[in-house]
């Protein structure tokens, strides 16, 4: 297995005002290039952290992460992230937001009107067409988090790190979105790491699913690999038992997890 | 505007409004539209207060001023149509119009606060930006900060030699720390959220300053200008009535030597107004910023 994305015996510690917090341990990932990877895991125990360590944004502690063979040493746009929160820049409009990524991006070579309509595609590819001169306030949440995905995904990044990208839709628009999004990266054979708290969306979506324990120190308790052929129908899969059992598998872990926890 | 939201203009603006609830709670009651009864109603209950406060209060002036020597209202009124009938009269450098007193103020406020801004809005910036900066100034400015504007009108006479200069350097002098200190909060304020967007971006300099670090200092920069124009207009009166010339300041000491305390009150007035106006023009302009 060729790996492009190398997460090497990575610990995390912050330095907060009560201590040293551990939050990572131990963290060993190997990634090909192209696949869609999971991480699922109870809320803190880590995923967005060890998501941010991938982006460059935070330096681990100890431990390497290696992109393609070199280190990661900070942010830059080969990597797009799709913010947990969001992060639209409240003072541009959707187009704004998403023209300054991709003006960062293709702005060297492409002209004016190329930047606009590779902006323009990518909010329609998350049906946002029409709010596309409205800005952050004046749209709903799971808008918000559309346009993240729409600026993420103008970048035609190598890596596409998704902090729980369609945790605020409604069950159609996510829906639909997943199948947009798998669609994309299979076309453009983008390697993805997504946060996820939905079993069924990582088992649809993913190659792998990586299950992390609970913190402090958390590391991956478990690696799943899902063998469903592609491309993937939602409803073909609801009855399918290779599906069901990675779904159960998934949901087994993380209630085991939680038992021991609290026992 | 009541004296409770009047005591909270010392504060900072709120971090800009990212939550949509809080948006949606800041609109919600611009989208209810009342019957006219209510509006009415609504009305009333809004303009009778302050109207029943002025009346209280003119009433009190009225007879304090009947038991001592302070004109009363009445007089006072008087006098006030007289001085607004000609504000623009020009009967030598001693002797002019109110409009003009007024006018001559408000330019060495305007040329003292412009210059303060010039300097003070990128020294924040920089303070702000660079921690280093920040330590090296936090000495200066915390000795210089809260010596009272006027204690600068002799050096400035001394550097200058003119009294009109010298006006205009208190001014400067007085409304540099606050665009200072609320531009560099502003921009160690900055949410990490958008400074990690810049930073996947990988933005050149300038394109993190013009999309990220000013848009989200702005609101901050408004603030500085004013608490900055409220103080520049506070001591623009005290340094005229030391530096003489025309202006409101000199006006008002000029009448005192006339012992024409009719006119003392309204230039109270007037200043209160001026004072007044300037701020809500900055209020109506912040209101722009607030994303
Ligand atoms: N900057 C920080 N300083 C101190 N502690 C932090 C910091 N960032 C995260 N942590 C701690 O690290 C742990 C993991 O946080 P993280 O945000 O990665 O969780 P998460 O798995 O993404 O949770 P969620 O599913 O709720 O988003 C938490 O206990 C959190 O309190
Ligand atoms: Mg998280």
């Amino acid at each position: 297995m060729e790996k492009f994305v190398q997460v090497e015996n990575v610990q995390m510690v912050f330095n907060t005002r009560s201590g040293r917090f551990v939050a990572l341990q131990d963290v060993n990932l190997n990634i090909r290039q192209g696949e869609f990877v999971s991480i699922i895991g109870h809320s803190g125990c880590g995923k967005s952290t060890l998501l941010n360590l991938v982006a460059g944004l935070t330096e681990a502690t100890s431990g390497v992460l290696l992109l393609g063979g070199r280190e990661i040493a900070g942010p830059g746009p080969d990597r797009a992230v799709v913010f947990q929160n969001h992060s639209l820049l409240p003072w541009l409009t959707c187009f704004g937001n998403v023209y300054l990524a991709v003006e960062r991006v293709f702005g060297r070579d492409e002209g004016r009107a190329t930047l606009r309509k590779r902006t323009e595609d990518a909010l329609a590819l998350v049906g946002l067409s029409h709010a596309m001169h409205k800005y952050p306030h004046e749209i709903s949440g799971g808008m918000k988090q559309r346009v993240g995905i729409a600026r993420a995904l103008a970048m035609q990044p190598k890596v596409l790190l998704l902090d729980e990208p369609l945790g605020a839709l409604d069950a159609l628009t996510r829906a639909n979105l997943q199948e947009e999004l798998m669609r994309l990266v299979a076309g453009a054979g983008t390697t993805t790491i997504m946060v996820t708290h939905d079993v069924d969306e990582a088992v649809l979506l993913s190659d792998r699913i990586v299950m992390m324990t609970n913190g402090p120190a958390a590391t991956i308790g478990k690696i799943l690999d899902v063998k469903l052929p592609r491309p993937r129908r939602r409803l073909d899969l609801t009855d399918d038992p290779a599906y069901n059992r990675c779904r159960s598998e998934v949901l087994k872990f993380l209630y085991e997890r939680q038992h021991k926890d609290a026992a | 505007m009541s004296v409770v939201q009047m005591a909270k203009i010392k504060t900072p603006p709120p971090a800009p409004v990212t939550d949509a609830g809080a948006v949606a709670a800041v609109r919600a009651p611009v989208s209810a539209v009342p019957p006219a009864r209510d509006t009415v109603r609504k009305f009333l209950q809004w303009i009778l207060p302050p109207v029943l406060g002025m009346a209280v209060f003119v009433a009190i002036w009225a007879m304090v001023a009947a038991v001592s020597d302070l004109p009363g209202p009445v007089k006072t009124f008087d006098t006030a149509v007289q001085v607004f009938s000609d504000p623009f009269y020009d009967k030598g450098p001693n002797d002019q119009g109110i409009g003009w007193n007024v006018l001559m103020s408000l330019s060495r406020v305007g040329i003292g606060f412009g210059m303060a801004a010039l300097v003070g809005i990128p020294l924040g910036f920089l303070i702000g930006y660079f921690g280093f900066l920040n330590r090296a100034m936090a000495p200066i400015i915390s000795v210089l900060r809260p010596v009272s504007p006027l204690a600068w009108l002799p050096i400035g006479l001394y550097i200058f030699k003119q009294a009109q200069p010298a006006a205009i350097w208190v001014i400067f002098i007085s409304s540099l720390w606050p665009m200072v200190l609320n531009t560099a909060a502003g921009v160690t304020q900055i949410p990490q959220d958008y400074r990690n967007v810049g930073r996947v971006l990988n933005l050149s300099p300038w394109k993190l300053f013009s999309r990220i670090l000013f848009p989200s200092v702005v609101p901050y920069v408004l603030t500085g200008v004013r608490l900055s124009v409220g103080v520049a207009w506070l001591v623009i009166v005290a340094a005229e009535m030391l530096t003489g010339g025309v202006g409101i300041g000199f006006w008002v000491w000029d009448q005192w030597n006339n012992l024409s305390v009719q006119h003392i009150i309204i230039a109270i007035f007037v200043v209160g107004v001026v004072g007044l106006l300037l701020e809500q023009a900055i209020l109506l302009m912040a209101r722009r910023f607030h994303y």
